[in-house]
């Protein structure tokens, strides 16, 4: 703790700053003092846009040792002009919620619990299973003779949170192995 | 927005739903400009508008109607531009047949199939192909007249009693958007999900499209219709599409026995035979996308591979497939960053649809609902379902977020931003361009040695993509190649400048055409930073906007017909004399030197045959489209239908509801019995759902955030102080609310921002209910019961979104019961309404004879009508496609049902005609799409014989839906889709809603 000086005290600090108030400067401890944004201590800020509706805010992600330490609105943006709602001002517990998982996750049949497994092996055994599926379902002719050439096996749900190039390699993959029933937020 | 006079939000809670992108209606405001909010709620939309006007939900088109209405008897429209750039003056078809005389059919309706055979909405014609049309709009078949004439009894008194609007309110909505219309003015309109998630969803924003044309506020700044979407590349993913019926860029899946050769195919989607818009070039954009998937094995002696692509015959929807999963007829599912457990409508439907997979793979940020049903879903809780019971496999694959990938979202606006990476996932998460990258590569190692033909497109397909030294994939490679790139020639493997440059020879990819020049010159276009402070209001410096880097579509209809600014005050695009081009404050959308004056002698031959003064580049002739002769399932102008379950009488037609709806009668998916029915007493309130500024959709990237968990904790529900004094409700207390499917429970919040209605001489109460909370989930911060779980699955059959805004229910104090006794407790108001998987589900219910005389009609044509093609419907404008909207192809419709009958393999439109309808019974409804099982050569020849399993999933109650999220796309395509357009956009830069 600094050492008390009778100047510290605060009416006096007042008189002596001129701080009407005593709302501004005469009020400031040490400890405020001595903080800085995490804005002004990040090692490097990128630009971004904000992840949830669609009006696309821009947004300026700060970084710290790898970290994201705070997302902020970014004023060059024409559409935002540096505005967030409060949603695109939480997005940085989008990146640190401790609610979220970072682990690969397998339920078997009738298992009553998850279990930890390693990525290669989850892609692996998801890759079988969809060769199996496209298999079981495939489809050649309708009943018309109709070509069809198509699996009704897999069925896919979501694209509007992902991004263009994620949801091109979605549709490319699918329709390659011949799945149709791909689908996304904005069927409903 | 900013640079309308006048804004009308109808469908839309804008400053809550899209609170950054209000600050434009605000600023607008602050220029001077009125603002009207017609919703249910009073919201802070409306606390912010000039007036509001309470409306009753799943009402619009009698109100949209009948401004159309006045506005054409009081000679309010803006007469050149109607002259000029509509089909106002054209000539239909003799055998049209109004639903002012058929009681509420359109002319070509088949009750067999429940739906129209179009070829009595087409276009009169010349022997060669060319429209008639009578300038003087005189002609009682000019769409002039047949729209007076169908809007006729669409008045005042009219939307009182329907609307529940007083009269003064009314006048003042017209006088609003009359005055601030024209030259000098012009007026937007905003919407979102309130207007897609309708039965008629579709048709309610083509009724805003109608009066914007007649208006002339489309393609001009400060006019449109904006579409308020709401995901973060909610655009991006119906443009690059994740959805069953469209390839990128809108162009269509091809549908079995409809395109069974390319060039059946690309006759569907526009050739210069048949278009002078920019579809004519079909060809060129189709043969680009083939080229891009699978390289050298596409060439022009195997039609560039088309036969790799898979074909559909239906509706292949999400709910649709939620039914087949019920059947036992998919085993694989894949969520990426969906949660259909509390997002989709009916939600225990799509609950119990999961039970039955045999594997499931749930890609997220944490453990969402639809990951952990079976352990922790509503139905454990009521013991209908039992973990140690349930075989399906779950995955659960971490993922990255926006800050962790680089990558583009297209926002609401057609402007596609680039976000740079800013760290790297944390522990096993990845992208999911990684994780289809490292799965594509899985799969194609195993199958390596493979040689069935089916599994050709898989080996054959281009999936070489650069990684960097993290070994994720280059994500600007992508964008390169959905870009576009030379094949041969001089400029191998430079990126494209633009779609113009596609051609249909193969010496050219491209994964996306219309958005080619995203990454120009080799430039990341969308990564373009430059700050608003620095370049003009436009911003066309600010990332890169589809098609071509234009702000507004159709700006050519921003100038008179000579080409010169309507006024200085609305001056956007504009034809110089001296250069000999168009020019303005944004990129042109017209062929840059086609002059104001020009004309051509042929009503088709691609875009070198547009006339001057053809602003809609992308319709078939260049028009916008008031009456539309084809792409619309439901009729070619919007009329009003009650929505299913409504409790009102239709005051129109004795035609209650939409007779193309499509209906899932299924003992899990009950519906009220409907307007005047006995036992629509047991369900009398109107529940209608919306969003919360501070969750997102069904919650997953917001009920696991503690920031904004504790801004809004607990679900609850908005009612009226009259309801509440008559239900005997208390604030803050608790309340269970009852649909024939599902019963939940809320927080009571009594509120006068809720307006009671008198419709029809009685008193209608609308109860508001936010979605966003859900049961189950592992490390929410706040769980509670889903909105969702209430609504019943009953969709619009142009684009088969569900109707949320409109569900009938009832509304008890205290909380629901738990476990088994909640089946009971629902199964009770099931029995008391004496409801059936037939009930509210009635298709047509009209006369006998009118039934008989719209088929009538349809028959006499349609003979004609596919005979010939320059016959009846006119050069090109069949097949209409337009750019957002995509296709219509589409929009095949078919329900589930096996029957579904493809119409017409000439139909130029591509449309499959199908029944929407369908599924006339619960074990048929089991199964969807599937054409014949047993006929259908498996490979693994074994098939699915568990597929038709008719018991599978019925169970009584559904509950349903929603994540709100809009549909809209393809809503807002449809309304492109006449030309209108979408505008979206943009005004002025900044736009943006």
């Amino acid at each position: 703790m600094a050492r008390f000086s009778f100047l510290e005290w605060p009416v006096l600090r007042q008189l002596r700053t001129s701080d009407k108030t005593g709302r501004g400067e005469s009020v400031v401890s040490q400890q405020t003092r001595d903080t800085t944004p995490r804005t002004v201590t990040a090692d490097k800020v990128v630009q971004s846009v904000c992840p949830y509706c669609a009006v696309g805010c821009g947004q300026k992600i700060f970084v710290k040792d790898d970290k994201v330490v705070q997302i902020e609105g970014d004023p060059d943006s024409p559409i935002s002009r540096g505005r967030l709602c409060p949603k695109g001002a939480a997005s940085e517990q989008l990146v640190n919620a401790p609610g979220r998982v970072t682990d690969v996750l397998y339920r078997a049949p009738k298992a009553k619990d998850w279990t930890k497994i390693d990525l290669p092996t989850a892609i692996d055994m998801i890759a079988d299973r969809f060769i199996e599926a496209r298999r079981n379902h495939w489809e050649d002719f309708d009943d018309k003779g109709h070509p069809l050439r198509r699996t009704m096996g897999i069925a896919s749900l979501g694209g509007a949170t992902i991004d263009n190039e994620e949801n091109y390699f979605a549709k490319k993959l699918y329709t390659a192995a011949g799945a149709i029933q791909i689908e996304n937020q904005a069927r409903i | 927005m900013a640079n309308a006079d006048c804004i009308i939000i109808q469908g839309s809670n804008m400053a809550e739903c899209h609170p950054v992108g209000f600050q434009w209606v605000s600023e607008a405001k602050a220029r001077g400009a009125r603002i009207i909010h017609v919703d249910p709620r009073f919201t802070r939309t409306t606390a912010i508008a000039d007036k509001h006007v309470p409306i009753r939900a799943g009402s619009d088109i009698v109100l949209l109607g009948a401004l159309i209405n006045r506005v054409l008897t009081e000679g309010r429209y803006f007469d050149e531009y109607v002259r000029a750039y509509t089909n106002a003056a054209n000539l239909i078809s003799d055998d049209y047949v109004d639903t002012e005389d058929l009681d509420g059919l359109f002319s070509g309706f088949d009750p067999d199939t429940n739906s129209y055979e179009n070829s009595t909405w087409s276009y009169q014609t010349d022997e060669h192909g060319a429209p008639l049309k009578d300038p003087t709009l005189k002609d009682p078949k000019s769409v002039f007249q047949i729209l007076r004439h169908h809007y006729s009894r669409y008045t005042p008194e009219m939307v009182e009693e329907n609307c529940g609007i007083k009269p003064a309110d009314f006048d003042y909505l017209y006088e609003s958007v009359t005055e601030n219309s024209g030259r000098e003015r012009t007026t937007c309109f905003a919407y979102a999900v309130g207007w897609t998630q309708h039965s008629l969803g579709a048709q309610f924003i083509r009724t805003a499209s109608i009066l914007q044309l007649l208006l002339g506020n489309m393609g001009r700044p400060g006019g449109g219709i904006m579409a308020l979407r709401g995901h973060a590349t909610i655009q991006g993913s119906t443009d690059i599409p994740t959805l069953f019926n469209l390839l990128p860029g809108y162009l269509p899946m091809p549908s079995a026995g409809v395109h069974d050769t390319f060039d059946d195919y690309v006759a569907a989607v526009g050739t210069p035979e048949t278009h002078k818009g920019y579809w004519a070039n079909g060809r060129a954009y189709a043969t680009s996308l083939l080229k891009a998937w699978w390289g050298d094995a596409a060439t022009k002696d195997n039609d560039f591979a088309f036969d790799y692509l898979p074909r559909i015959n239906g509706a292949h929807g999400t709910y649709q497939t939620a039914v087949r999963m019920l059947n036992d007829g998919v085993d694989g599912y894949f969520l990426l960053g969906q949660n259909p457990a509390v997002g989709s409508a009916n939600g225990r439907m799509q609950r119990m649809a999961m039970s039955h997979l045999k594997w499931m793979v749930v890609r997220d940020f944490s453990l969402i609902e639809s990951a952990t049903w079976w352990k922790d879903g509503p139905e454990i809780e009521t013991g209908e379902l039992k973990t140690e019971d349930i075989d399906t496999e779950m995955f659960f694959l971490p993922a990255a977020n926006h800050t962790e990938k680089a990558g583009t979202f297209t926002q609401t606006q057609r402007l596609v931003q680039w976000r740079h990476k800013a760290v790297n996932p944390p522990g096993d998460a990845q992208s999911e361009l990684d994780f289809f990258y490292e799965l594509g590569q899985a799969v194609r190692e195993k199958l390596k040695d493979s040689d069935d033909p089916r599994d050709r497109p898989l080996l054959d397909m281009t999936w070489d993509y650069p990684v960097d030294e993290e070994g994720e994939v280059d994500a600007e490679a992508v964008v390169k190649e959905i870009n576009g790139y030379f094949i041969g020639g001089d400029r191998d493997g430079e990126p494209l400048d633009n779609f113009n440059q596609m051609t249909d020879d193969g010496a050219t990819a491209g994964g996306c055409w219309i958005y080619a020049g995203v990454y120009a010159g080799g430039q990341n276009m969308a990564a373009r930073r430059k700050p608003r402070d620095e370049q003009d209001e436009t911003a066309g410096e600010w990332a890169w906007a589809w098609p071509a880097n234009r702000r507004i579509l159709y700006n050519r209809a921003s100038a008179a017909p000579d080409g010169t600014p309507w006024s200085e005050r609305k001056k956007f695009v504009w034809w110089d004399e001296e250069t000999g081009k168009w020019t303005g404050k944004d990129v042109p959308d017209f062929p840059i030197e086609r002059a104001p004056a020009a004309k051509s002698d042929q009503a088709y031959g691609g875009p070198a045959h547009l006339d001057g003064d053809d602003p809609f580049i992308m319709q078939a002739d260049g028009k916008g489209w008031l009456f539309a002769p084809s792409g619309m399932i439901d009729g070619p102008i919007p009329t009003h239908y009650e929505p299913q379950e409504s409790t009102v009488a239709n005051p129109l037609y004795s035609q209650q509801n939409s007779p193309t709806r499509m209906v899932m009668r299924r003992e899990d998916n009950l519906s009220a019995p409907g307007a005047g029915v006995p036992g629509s007493e047991v369900f009398p309130y109107v529940f209608t759902t919306y969003r919360l500024t501070e969750h997102h959709t069904a919650g997953g990237m917001s009920r696991w955030l503690p920031y904004l968990s504790e801004l809004q904790p607990e679900m609850f529900c908005e009612i009226s102080p009259e309801l509440a004094a008559e239900v005997g409700l208390e604030p803050y207390g608790w309340a269970t609310l009852v649909s024939p499917r599902a019963a939940i429970e809320a927080r009571v919040l009594v509120t006068k921002r809720m307006t009671p209605l008198t419709i029809g001489g009685k008193t209608v109460h609308q109860i508001g209910l936010p979605y966003h909370w859900g049961v189950g989930g592992q490390g929410a911060v706040v769980e509670g019961d889903s909105a969702n779980d209430l609504l019943g699955v009953t969709m619009d059959p142009n684009v088969y979104i569900q109707n949320s805004k409109y569900v009938a229910g009832t509304i008890v104090p205290g909380r629901r019961p738990r476990g088994p006794e909640l089946v009971d407790f629902v199964e009770k108001y099931q029995r008391e309404a004496g409801l059936s998987p037939e009930s509210g589900n009635q298709q047509v219910t009209v006369s006998a004879e009118d039934v008989a005389a719209s088929h009538h009609a349809g028959q006499g044509r349609s003979a004609g009508g596919h005979a010939h093609r320059g016959g009846d419907s006119a050069v090109g404008v069949t097949p209409g496609r337009t750019l957002d909207g995509g296709r219509d192809g589409v929009s095949d419709g078919d329900g589930t049902t096996a029957s579904a009958t493809v119409d017409s393999a000439d139909d130029r439109s591509g449309r499959i005609t199908i029944e929407p309808t369908e599924a006339a019974e619960p074990t048929e409804a089991a199964e969807p799409t599937e054409p014949a099982e047993t006929a259908v050569s498996n490979r693994a020849d074994d098939g699915d014989p568990s597929d038709g399993d008719p018991d599978h999933g019925r169970h009584a109650d559904g509950s349903a839906i929603a994540e709100t999220e809009v549909a809209e796309a393809e809503a807002r395509a449809r309304a492109a889709r006449d030309g209108q357009a979408d505008e979206t956009g943009r005004e002025n830069e900044e736009e943006d809603d």
